[in-house]
């Protein structure tokens, strides 16, 4: 069966190591937040200004001068620092963030990346993305396997306008966890009861698989 | 002291006209300067080139604008929550430069700075580096953005003092400090303006320098965008 989006986020919290600063996109990765061990220390940073970020407030407790990247509403937790936007792509671009994980629209087999516009439909800009996908070492594409139309989103190359070139190194979708080398697409596990097959007729792009595709573990 | 303060939004707006660059402080509707904003609506100032990391929503902050056509151009990374600012760039009312959000605050700071350029690698290989110089530094590749210049900046902070020493609360902080002094006048809107010698020194975000002009905002309705909150148990 394919994941939902919370298991797609609850697979890839297991990629969050103790010690990490995060940079969570919106969409699935903001649910990673919630399936991440408690027994290690990790800090969320949103770009728009905020390392160690919390969950939503309670009812009445809302703060308007306290909001995460997708302008929600937020908590600061013990520990927490505020800074301003050019200092927040400084520790961005000058790879002090140890984990992005970001949604996109097309990942190609080289690992470049498109999610920030549908030519003459979606128009709304980049934000933070080119910065991050850009710089950071470490970045983690969280999506689905296929578009709406059933179409592959894991392409030989992006057709929609990119955010980013050779980026890419690791994707969670709905199907299966795939690693991105030497041009291709690596076949390195599968969700729970997806055939290989099925795997494959989903993606456009060249795709590796190496002996036995053992099923995710949550 | 040097002292900044003036008495009211219509005279620390004083000198703007019709055709000019200004920098608007902010990040969605969270510490932007709210009393500004409304008295550029008032004035009806025309053809202005507004660089501001988004442009507000239908009814509130720099959508007042929008919705009047006072703005030529918009320099921003992110305009997603605003149906006419959608209908206006694709209609080609207006012109829209989106520029990757790390970019936008480092050619703010650029222009407070002294710096005429920077090599980012934010857009390589993209449609955003266009027509731009690109250069290798050990094996990797960069876009090289210039600083903005700016005619006014507008900024809000929590906090000020007569000398203009601001601080800022929480994630209102955001562009407000990288565009301090970035313009050829800076205007800052205050929550709360105390005499000079109030704020602790040490706790000072951006000194008086970098800030021409300074008054206590009227009013702030600061109004959130997305209220999120969960259920006490």
């Amino acid at each position: 069966m394919a994941l939902s989006k919370e298991q797609i986020a609850q697979r890839i919290a297991k990629e969050v190591k103790d010690g990490y600063y995060v940079n969570l996109g919106i969409g699935i990765p903001t649910l990673v937040a919630n399936f991440v061990r408690h027994d290690i220390s990790v800090e969320f940073q949103s770009e728009n200004g905020i390392l160690g970020m919390g969950p939503f407030p309670f009812e009445g407790e809302e703060d308007p001068d306290l909001i995460n990247a997708g302008k929600q509403t937020i908590t600061a937790l013990p520990g927490a620092s505020f800074f301003d936007s050019a200092m927040s792509f400084g520790m961005i671009r000058g790879q002090h963030v140890d984990l992005t994980i970001l949604g996109a629209m097309e990942v190609a087999q080289n690992g470049d990346i498109a999610n920030w516009k549908i030519p003459g439909k979606m128009v709304k800009g980049m934000g933070g993305a080119m910065d991050l996908v850009s710089s950071a070492e470490n970045i983690i594409v969280a999506m689905l396997h296929t578009n709406r139309a059933g179409e592959s989103k894991l392409l030989k190359r992006c057709a929609l306008p990119l955010t980013g070139v050779n980026c890419v190194k690791k994707i969670v979708t709905d199907l299966a966890v795939l690693e991105i080398q030497d041009g291709k697409f690596h076949l390195r596990e599968r969700a729970p009861g997806v055939s290989v097959e099925t795997i494959k007729n989903a993606t456009e792009g060249d795709l590796v698989i190496e002996g036995d595709i053992p099923e995710m573990k949550f | 002291m040097i002292k900044k303060t003036v008495s009211n939004v219509r005279e620390a707006c004083e000198g703007i006209e019709d055709g000019m660059t200004f920098m608007l402080g902010g990040f969605g509707l969270c510490g932007i300067p709210e009393n500004i904003i409304n008295e550029l609506v008032r004035r009806n100032i025309q053809n202005v080139t507004c660089i501001s990391n988004n442009a507000g929503v239908d009814d509130f902050g720099l959508g007042l604008l929008l919705k009047k056509h006072q703005i030529k151009k918009m320099i921003s990374s992110y305009v997603g929550e605003n149906a006419e600012f959608e209908r206006q760039m694709l209609s080609g009312e207006m012109e829209v430069e989106l520029v990757p959000q790390g970019t936008l605050a480092q050619r703010c700071e650029s222009a407070r700075n002294g710096f005429p350029a920077f090599f980012t690698p934010a857009g390589y290989g993209t449609e955003v580096a266009e027509g731009k110089e690109t250069r290798e530094f050990n094996g990797k590749m960069y876009v090289m953005e210039e600083a903005f210049k700016a005619d006014f900046s507008f900024v809000k902070a929590w906090k000020g003092d007569e000398a203009g020493n601001l601080i800022f609360k929480g994630t209102a902080r955001n562009f407000n400090p990288s565009m301090c002094g970035a313009a050829k006048i800076t205007v800052a809107e205050v929550e709360h303006l105390v005499p000079a010698g109030e704020l602790d020194p040490n706790h000072i975000h951006i000194p008086g320098i970098f800030v021409q002009r300074i008054f206590q905002g009227e009013k702030y309705e600061k109004r959130i965008e997305q209220l999120t909150v969960r259920k006490r148990n």
